[in-house]
């Protein structure tokens, strides 16, 4: 697929841009704070209904502005989809496909798939986990969108269990009797934690697993000078007793379900001293291992970015094996050239150079390698100039 | 900012649920030029509301009386219970005459995040109504969201012990909808709930 049109109004730095946009290799150039990354931001937020750059929509809406429009027009095997999102921050977005308003943005999403490479990629090999669960979380959804629904819910159960647990806290003072009663209740979300937490850490796992392979391969291809380079990929679940939930994800559920249930019971008394919820899928990490030792805190500079890069070249094939014909993901390589060495730019443009359509953003024209030299647009000042 | 008055009434009109500012405002200059009595007559409305209306000291509705409307019905019939978030709710149900029992409105959800838990709701009153025996079946028509479900799931671990029917109203596809265009969610709901048609049922 390749976007055919983008379309913002009042998005970030931009009051009004519309532009054509053609299969094939697009170099967005100009210098830092002009609104390079506004634009892919926009197709991403198009694709997945969340920014790859802040939490919540206010940043996303012009200074002085009420609300966004994002609308992206892609051709898929030759037919055309228009996605309009209207984003009002503290409500919920409108959405349109094909200029019919669809209920919920949720079924505006996944019409649309990209694959963003960033500079922020780094973090998914040397932040915190939740940068990584945040990864798979991202890439969840791009293959099956109503995973955006679950985690909504998770999300939800977790703020209200955890407002739940803080106020028993608070009135210890009540001592046994302020106890029991809120535990009655917490039996209640303890049901739907269970519930949505179960699906998505075995999505999540059986994600890992499919992910693994791919990586192993890309990470051959973008660091040839590793010869026999040892990639592994788990899910580690917090969850005591959840041991392997990868190949069948029904059965994992199930199994997930059950080990929550006892380590919920088993943790309780600790939950009520802390106020928290200690038990589920906000506390998985994503292990990533090179020659068996953790890449956090163990690989060099540049053993992490090859490993950033094969995470994010893995998504890319994934996302295309199960498209179908014509549903390749649009590629995005936003300013990620400025921090590869010479090497790893060259291999990562051969790499994505057959890609149906590829959107470059750089400061500098000449950090993009030559296999990726294609139509240049000019951006200054929150104007966009076509050549 | 406009002066004094004019903008009291937008402040005050935007703190009402589904209004914003800029909708507040073209209320304001709406009633502004408005025909005076039809004004009054509003804030008329509004200041009985407050006054007048008061919550059936049985089933928590909006009454004018000690009691409502559908708990002194006599044709009402007392062995089936529906249990609401809301009085909105109940004229919801109303209107499709299909429901012949009595309702009783909890006043809201369980939501510990914004500090409302069972004790803040009409649940103590529920279970003093089903002491007697006399209902027989309670229906539970909380919202089909996170809150209602869990209150739902709260109220039928409580009604358990009394050995009475309980039931939840059934979620799942709109009725004149495409399957198509249901979501997983709606879409499975409606397959747990599917219910047999003819053959040997």
């Amino acid at each position: 697929m390749h976007v055919t049109h983008l379309g913002l109004v009042d998005f970030r730095s931009y009051p009004q841009v519309e532009l054509d946009l053609e299969p094939g290799v697009t170099t967005f150039v100009g210098a830092n704070g002009q609104g390079k990354t506004n634009l892919v931001e926009a197709i991403g937020y198009a694709s997945t209904g969340r920014s790859h750059r802040v939490a919540s929509d206010g940043p996303l809406v012009r200074a002085g502005a009420e609300r966004a429009v994002v609308r992206v027009e892609v051709s898929r095997a030759g037919r055309r989809l228009l996605v309009e999102l209207e984003i009002t921050p503290g409500r919920s977005n409108r959405a349109r496909v094909n200029r019919a308003p669809v209920p919920r943005q949720r079924d505006a999403l996944g019409q649309v798939t990209r694959v963003l490479f960033c500079p922020e990629d780094l973090a998914l090999v040397k932040g915190d986990p939740g940068d990584r669960r945040a990864f798979l979380d991202d890439l969840l959804v791009s293959l099956a969108p109503r995973y955006d629904g679950v985690l909504t819910d998770l999300e939800r159960v977790l703020r209200q269990r955890n407002a739940l647990l803080k106020s028993a806290t608070a009135l210890r003072g009540g001592g046994q009797r302020a106890r029991t009663a809120a535990e009655q209740t917490l039996s209640v979300w303890d049901d739907q934690l269970v519930t949505c937490s179960a699906e998505l850490v075995a999505a999540r796992a059986h994600l890992v697993a499919r992910l693994a392979g791919p990586v192993g391969e890309h990470y051959r291809a973008v660091a040839p000078e590793d010869r026999d380079p040892r990639v592994d990929l788990t899910y580690a679940c917090g969850v005591p007793g959840v041991t392997d939930t990868g190949a069948d994800p029904a059965v994992g559920r199930e199994e997930v379900a059950e080990a929550m249930r006892a380590a919920l019971v088993a943790r309780r008394d600790e939950e009520f001293a802390r106020g928290l919820t200690l038990v589920g899928p906000h506390r998985d990490e994503l292990v990533l291992r090179l020659h068996d030792l953790p890449v956090r805190g163990y690989a060099s500079h540049g053993e992490s970015w090859s490993m950033a890069l094969s995470l994010r070249l893995a998504s890319y094939a994934l996302l295309r094996a199960e498209a179908g014909p014509g549903g390749d993901p649009v590629l995005i390589l936003d300013d990620v050239f400025a921090e590869l060495d010479t090497g790893r730019r060259e291999r990562l443009a051969g790499l994505v150079a057959e890609v149906e359509q590829v959107l470059v953003t750089a400061a500098v024209p000449a950090d993009v390698p030559s296999a990726l030299a294609g139509r240049q647009v000019a951006v200054a000042g929150g104007t966009v100039v076509l050549p | 900012m406009y002066e004094g008055i004019v903008q009291d009434v937008i402040d005050a009109l935007g703190r009402l649920p589904g209004i914003g500012p800029k909708g507040a405002q073209r209320i304001a200059f709406h009633l502004l030029k408005a025909d005076p009595e039809e004004v009054t007559a509003l804030a008329e409305a509004l200041v009985a509301l407050r006054e007048q209306v008061r919550f059936c000291a049985i089933c928590g509705n909006v009454a004018q009386e000690e009691t409502c409307g559908i708990c002194r019905d006599p044709r009402r019939d007392p062995a089936q219970l529906c249990v609401v978030e809301e009085s909105k709710d109940v004229v919801a149900i109303e209107r499709t005459r299909e429901f012949r029992g009595r309702y009783h409105v909890l006043g809201g959800a369980i939501s510990p995040m914004e500090g409302i838990g069972p004790d803040d709701l009409r649940i103590r009153e529920l279970m003093a109504r089903l002491a007697d025996g006399v209902v027989q079946e309670v229906i539970l028509a909380t919202d089909p969201n996170l809150e209602g479900e869990a209150t739902a799931a709260y109220l039928a671990r409580m009604i358990a012990p009394l050995g009475l029917t309980v039931s939840r109203l059934a979620s799942g596809l709109p009725v004149g909808g495409d399957l198509e265009f249901a979501d997983e969610v709606t879409l499975g709901r409606a397959f747990e709930g599917r219910r047999r048609i003819g053959g040997q049922g």
